[in-house]
């Protein structure tokens, strides 16, 4: 710009510096992930606090402020003392565990073939995933009648001379877990699917070729490889199972052995109006969750998590 | 070893009239081959030529849907791959990811449940083998490519299978590497006697490496030579374009001059050629010339014109594309510097012409199977 005045060309360069200073301080802050896309973050923000973090520490805070004189941890003293309340963990466990173990295991096969060219895969997808869709309480409706004494499956199991008493698999930890792998059995099927998916198939055929069968094929490359991905679809199914309450109180026996977590916690807020207890017994809840979760997760770091896709890095 | 091919006593592998179909469409039709014991052969091919397809079936990967694989008198084609026993090197390695490079080499051994001791002896002889040694207790996904695929070499060697099949194996690494890894190849087939089928659609490799080359179009075998033959003596057309003949003109024939010389003719351009007993004399015929095999100025053979349209600069010389005055485009090599519309005149000696039979245009070629997209 050889015609401007000096004044002008002064002017020019500090407009120019400027805008240099303007621009790399926006980079700078994009470089660290910040750019204009993180007001799309907000409303989600928002959403947590509002629903999530606020009434979880409202809760925690509650738990501490027992309705008695019975101090800071009286709510917990009377949790663990009370057999009924302690009892309720071992109860969840006894049906969460069995129920999120059976989901996980069976997905495995069924995944196994599903990954493959099948003719009706959509269909038969299609209704492995309906469950999803039915809400716990239907399914647990339909269970009752289903299982029930007077139910087409004892009727059929008697008909054909199987039983010759109705087997009783309502108002029992059975029809519950029943219920729970219904519904759960989709979400665990389509996490394995989409793991087993990623793993290639290129690395079984190496295998063939050095001579393992279909069983040590699956045994010593697709499952290894499949862990990491089978802790986490446990981790998610178990804790669905773990805070099981519609089918516990309707297929379950909510007095006696699916006397669960979130039984009781119910039971102590809506019957017996003590808030601070039934929040003691929802943390406690999310703690032994917590625990399992955390268990697994240390298993897992000590698998192989890196591609499984095969080929280069 | 509970292998049941045991690898010192057979003499040859043969293929009868293996044919796989995919759906209505071959993928491979009728292939026949005898591989004899330490022989290299190349299947040669562009992709959806049936090349891995065939391999695939020879691993037992892939079931044939006709013929008969056998080793001497043995048949094998009914066998599961992990019962045939021959050994494979795969596109993309399929190394196993959660086992070290130790363990990648030793799962064969491991699956014919060899003493542990001998294990560890006859990996850390391959690991050798492949200059791995340093790198035994990594992962597969810290080494460099052509790292990979030498444990995906040293995998499939160290159970000492009777045949090794190749995929591709280079394919996927750099020009330089991709030039070691072939002379690596090379050496361990030699050195330990390997018998190798190797898959490729790189004409250089195949050249450099093999005994004997399979060359394939459309599933079907097209011929199958040394070398040198199907350099020198392409059989078809298609085989002379995928060995380099980049030069296809159509023109007729016109019986045989003097010097009994086939004598060519087409759009303009009158070609001489040597002639041999499978020329064709009379009728359309395609001619196949060598970017090299054409000289820019006087050479005392034929003689045409042709105006240049590209030239891309290649080091030692130049690739240069020209239109002939017939509308044909040529492509040549050359060290001159040439300019772009410059006209000039080609020579090619008669010796080096191709001369075919005109084939009708070649068919598309049929949808490629999954497995054979590179």
């Amino acid at each position: 710009m050889p015609s401007l005045p000096t004044a002008s060309r002064a002017a020019a360069e500090s407009d120019h510096a400027r805008a240099l200073s303007r621009v790399s301080l926006r980079h700078r802050l994009a470089e660290r992930g910040l750019d204009r896309i993180i007001w799309l973050a907000v409303p989600g923000f928002l959403f947590v606090v509002a629903l999530f973090i606020y009434p979880a520490i409202f809760g925690v805070v509650l738990s501490f402020q027992p309705n008695d004189d019975s101090g800071f941890f009286g709510n917990y003293i009377e949790f663990f003392t009370d057999a009924y309340l302690f009892d309720t963990i071992g109860n969840t466990f006894r049906i969460a565990l069995p129920a999120a173990l059976i989901n996980v295991l069976a997905s495995i096969p069924l995944a196994l073939v599903m990954r493959g060219k099948v003719r009706g895969k959509r269909a038969i997808n299609t209704i492995l995933i309906i469950p999803i869709s039915l809400g716990t309480v239907l399914v647990a409706e339909g269970l009752l009648t289903y299982l029930g004494p007077q139910g087409w499956f004892n009727r059929i199991l008697m008909g054909i001379g199987l039983i010759q008493e109705p087997v009783r698999l309502t108002h029992n930890i059975w029809g519950v877990i029943i219920s729970l792998i219904i519904t759960g059995f989709p979400f665990a099927f389509l996490l394995t699917l989409s793991y087993i998916s990623g793993i290639n198939p290129k690395m079984e055929e190496a295998a063939s070729t050095l001579g393992a069968g279909r069983w040590q094929q699956f045994y010593r490359v697709t499952l290894p490889l499949l862990a990491p991905g089978l802790a986490i679809t446990f981790c998610l199914t178990f804790v669905l199972a773990f805070s099981v309450f519609p089918s516990a109180v309707m297929l379950g026996n909510p007095a006696g052995d699916s006397h669960v977590l979130s039984v009781a916690a119910a039971q102590t807020a809506f019957q017996k109006y003590d808030f601070p207890l039934a929040s003691t017994i929802s943390v406690i809840t999310a703690v032994v969750e917590l625990l399992v979760v955390a268990l697994v997760l240390l298993w897992r770091s000590r698998l192989y998590r890196g591609s499984s896709a095969g080929g280069k890095g | 070893m509970t292998n049941p091919l045991n690898s010192d006593d057979f003499s040859e592998l043969r293929l009868e009239g293996v044919s796989r179909a995919f759906g209505k469409s071959a993928a491979l039709a009728d292939l026949t081959l005898t591989v004899k014991r330490g022989e290299f052969v190349a299947l040669l091919g562009p992709s959806g030529s049936g090349k891995s397809t065939a391999l695939n079936c020879i691993a037992g990967l892939l079931p044939l849907t006709a013929g008969t694989i056998s080793l001497d008198d043995r048949r094998v084609d009914h066998l599961a791959p992990e019962q045939r026993g021959f050994g494979m090197v795969f596109q993309n390695y399929a190394l196993f990811p959660h086992l070290t490079v130790r363990g990648n080499i030793a799962f064969g051994l491991k699956m014919r449940k060899v003493p542990r001791a001998e294990i560890t002896r006859r990996v850390d002889a391959a690991l050798a083998l492949v200059q791995l040694s340093a790198h035994a207790d990594k992962q597969p996904g810290q080494l460099s490519g052509g790292q990979q695929q030498r444990v995906a070499i040293a995998r499939a060697v160290v159970v000492e299978p009777p045949v090794v099949l190749m995929d591709e194996p280079l394919s996927n690494l750099d020009a330089k590497l991709r030039h070691e890894m072939r002379a690596e190849v090379r050496r361990l087939h030699q050195e330990l006697g390997l018998t190798t089928i190797y898959v490729t659609h790189d004409q250089e490799e195949a050249l450099s490496l093999a005994d004997r080359l399979v060359v394939l179009s459309d599933g079907r075998v097209q011929q199958i030579g040394t070398p040198e033959e199907v350099y020198l003596r392409p059989i078809n057309s298609f085989v002379a374009d995928f060995m380099g003949y980049r030069n296809l003109l159509s023109m007729t024939a016109h019986g045989v001059d003097g010097a009994d010389h086939l004598l060519l003719r087409g759009d303009g351009i009158e070609l001489t050629a040597v002639r041999n007993d499978e020329s064709v004399l009379d009728g359309p015929v395609t001619v196949a010339m060598r970017p090299d095999d054409l000289v820019v100025g006087q050479s005392g053979g034929n003689q045409f014109s042709a105006v240049v349209t590209s030239i891309e600069y290649q080091g030692r010389d130049f690739e240069v594309q020209a239109v002939a005055t017939s509308g044909a485009a040529l492509f040549l090599r050359t060290p001159e510097r040439l300019i772009v519309d410059q006209s000039i005149s080609i020579g090619i000696s008669p010796e080096r012409l191709m001369v075919y039979p005109a084939t009708k245009k070649s068919t598309p070629a049929a949808p490629v199977p999954e497995h054979e997209a590179v």
